[in-house]
């Protein structure tokens, strides 16, 4: 019973336990993997994060230039990041907007030419 | 390297037996598919966080006499195995006949290697 | 006297996964149960012919969805072995660190799941709340709350910056004070002991027979722990098993309960002992670690992050065909693994058992997944005949049933 009168009273006086949510969001810490992106000006289509990516989500072709990644299937584990030789590919901490069908992330860049080709 | 003692398919009971009155707890069975070579199934065991293994190797199509009598937790371990190898055991305690995991009908072994695993580029 | 079948889940209140058993019961006693399995199989053990080794870590992880962690550890931990690679006792405590509080996360779930299956929604509620603080401690030092992917072969991706430690250990301790304050009513309250104590005993020599691991175990007596094997840095922590000796359902909650305590005082006493010589440059084998301009960087600092790590990282001897194409800084694991490995790691659930058979290319040829709870439902299986039907969820929820470790 004294303990019960204690925890009451204690109850009363402290704050709330949750969040007001619309008003008071909660926000991610530096370093969560939240969301992938391509700066594909950097991107030399090196097919590296394709070959590596665990769930196969990112398609390269090197001839088009092109860049995809299936955001649905991407598991965020960051491992395309880590393996990136030239460091184009970020994740930032918010996470994707709510979506109502799957969505894939497509990019179009330059295809690197051959050595050969680019000092003609 | 792992150290595995060489075990024939007509041990398998009596030295399951043997383990279980020494005092050794099962761990599991892992059953490893060596293509041509038929199957291999090792038996784990433990004790005072000690471990042996016995490798029982068998062409395909073997019975394998199954020792759930004496240890009866590895009725789990071997109706999966028939699940996903087709290996079949005799005398299981609880014998699900293949439909551990699968429905009754179907009749494919999802473990074997049919077909060579296709190789990234 | 007339049986009926009743069949128990794969949906039920109580169970967070599909299991289904086949409760034969006559009047409100269970005479027997048969399990059925297959709802969440996802062959994740016949991936490992199609995804490289590397790869597998990420989809081991995947196999459980709360103790992501371990699985990769312990999957790590065997490739390492047969590739002969000693990991930088910085990143063995790492590991350790991480692990640990996946352990009281796990329980911390547990503990809330099983109040709720008796019906105890507001201690649900309290456990889960205490929970949220060790997921922020993931969020914010692994970059994920559950699939943490830290581990990679040779080490850790993601070092803990002074600051982050001292903010662990603030954390780690509110977090006691708040368990601690829930001491009283899960293991003294008075409904609480009405629905557990003497509830589906395991006889000290039914759980050593049947096999049963972790919690089950140690709750029916026995003083094992894979924890005592001393896998990543716990050789050097000094580490005692927790025993209770009732056997029932009460003892296995109270297991969890003070493994929850004690994991957190582990947590503590590895960042304390994490060695500092390394710094957090030298950490992990792979790469990776955490400073921005590797994350985000150039080429160059990439490069120098990759020669500075290359410095200290063991490489497999004597190494097998090495076809890392010339300039590429992805192959960070050189050579294949070629042998077999038997690893143990203690799961929140009991003891995991890897065994992992590689031939020397880039695919593993066999990945042998023994997760605890597989382990577990013989036991299960043993306990129930007997009791009352009313008694079954709770009975089912005290091994911590998770169904899609079980199946993978």
């Amino acid at each position: 019973m004294f303990n019960m009168t204690k925890n009451v009273v204690a109850n009363l006086f402290a704050k709330s336990s949750t969040r007001l949510y619309p008003f008071a969001v909660r926000g991610h810490f530096e370093g969560f993997r939240g969301t992938l992106h391509i700066n594909i000006d950097e991107c030399i289509f090196c097919r590296t994060c394709m070959i590596k990516c665990p769930s196969q989500c990112i398609a390269v072709d090197n001839k088009a230039g092109t860049w995809t990644c299936e955001a649905m299937s991407c598991v965020y584990c960051g491992v395309c990041v880590d393996v990136c030789p030239t460091g184009c590919l970020s994740m930032s901490k918010e996470h994707r907007p709510v979506a109502t069908e799957k969505q894939t992330m497509a990019y179009q860049g330059v295809p690197k030419k051959k050595k050969k080709e680019a000092a003609e | 390297m792992l150290e595995t003692i060489p075990l024939s398919l007509d041990q398998v009971a009596a030295v399951a037996k043997e383990c279980f009155d020494d005092g050794w707890r099962q761990v599991t069975m892992s059953a490893v598919d060596c293509g041509e070579a038929g199957f291999e199934i090792l038996y784990h065991y433990d004790k005072d966080l000690v471990m042996k293994h016995y490798r029982l190797s068998i062409p395909k199509e073997t019975v394998v006499p199954s020792i759930s009598p004496v240890y009866f937790c590895a009725l789990l371990i071997e109706n999966e195995i028939r699940d996903q190898f087709g290996i079949c055991f005799s005398d299981i305690v609880l014998d699900f006949g293949g439909a551990l995991y699968l429905e009754a009908e179907v009749r494919a072994m999802p473990f074997c290697k049919v077909s060579v695993a296709e190789k990234q580029s | 006297m007339a049986r009926t079948i009743l069949p128990f889940g794969p949906q039920h209140p109580v169970l967070p996964e599909p299991l289904h058993l086949k409760l034969t019961i006559e009047d409100e006693t269970v005479v027997e149960a048969l399990p059925t399995l297959g709802y969440v199989h996802r062959g994740l053990e016949k991936l490992c012919e199609v995804r490289d080794f590397n790869q597998m870590i990420q989809i081991v992880e995947r196999v459980c969805g709360i103790c992501s962690c371990l699985h990769a550890l312990c999957y790590c931990e065997g490739v390492e072995q047969i590739m002969g690679v000693e990991v930088p006792r910085r990143a063995k405590y790492l590991r350790t660190i991480w692990g640990e509080l996946h352990r009281v996360h796990s329980h911390l779930l547990w503990l809330g799941l099983f109040a709720d299956a008796f019906g105890f929604e507001s201690l649900f509620m309290q456990f889960w709340r205490v929970r949220e603080r060790i997921m922020d401690i993931m969020e914010a030092t692994c970059g994920n709350r559950v699939v943490v992917s830290v581990n990679v072969i040779g080490g850790v991706r993601r070092d803990l910056t002074p600051e982050q430690c001292a903010w662990i250990e603030q954390e780690v301790a509110i977090a006691e004070k708040e368990i601690r304050q829930l001491t009283s009513t899960i293991l003294n309250d008075y409904t609480v002991k009405k629905r557990c104590c003497g509830k589906g005993v395991l006889t000290k020599d039914q759980a050593y027979q049947l096999g049963a691991v972790g919690p089950m175990l140690r709750g029916s007596g026995w003083a094992q722990d894979a924890r005592q094997t001393g896998y990543a840095a716990f050789g050097e922590l000094g580490f005692e098993p927790i025993v209770e000796f009732d056997g029932d359902c009460y003892a296995r909650s109270a297991v969890r309960f003070r493994e929850t305590l004690q994991s957190l005082d582990l947590v503590r006493l590895a960042i304390a002992r994490m060695p500092a010589g390394e710094t957090a440059t030298n950490v992990g084998g792979a790469g990776d670690d955490d400073t921005p301009q590797v994350i985000g960087g150039k080429r160059g600092d990439i490069m120098q992050a990759y020669n500075r790590d290359k410095s200290h990282r063991v490489v497999a001897a004597p190494p097998p065909n090495l076809d890392i194409p010339a300039g590429a800084i992805a192959a960070k694991v050189k050579g294949k693994p070629q042998g077999e490995a038997v690893t143990r790691v203690e799961q929140p659930r009991g003891e995991l058992m890897y065994y992992l058979k590689a031939d020397g290319s880039k695919h593993m040829d066999r990945v042998r997944i023994r997760t605890p709870t597989f382990a577990n439902i013989p036991p299960l299986l043993a306990m129930l005949p007997g009791c009352e039907l009313a008694d079954v969820p709770v009975i089912v929820l005290s091994i911590d049933p998770c169904i899609s470790c079980t199946e993978r």
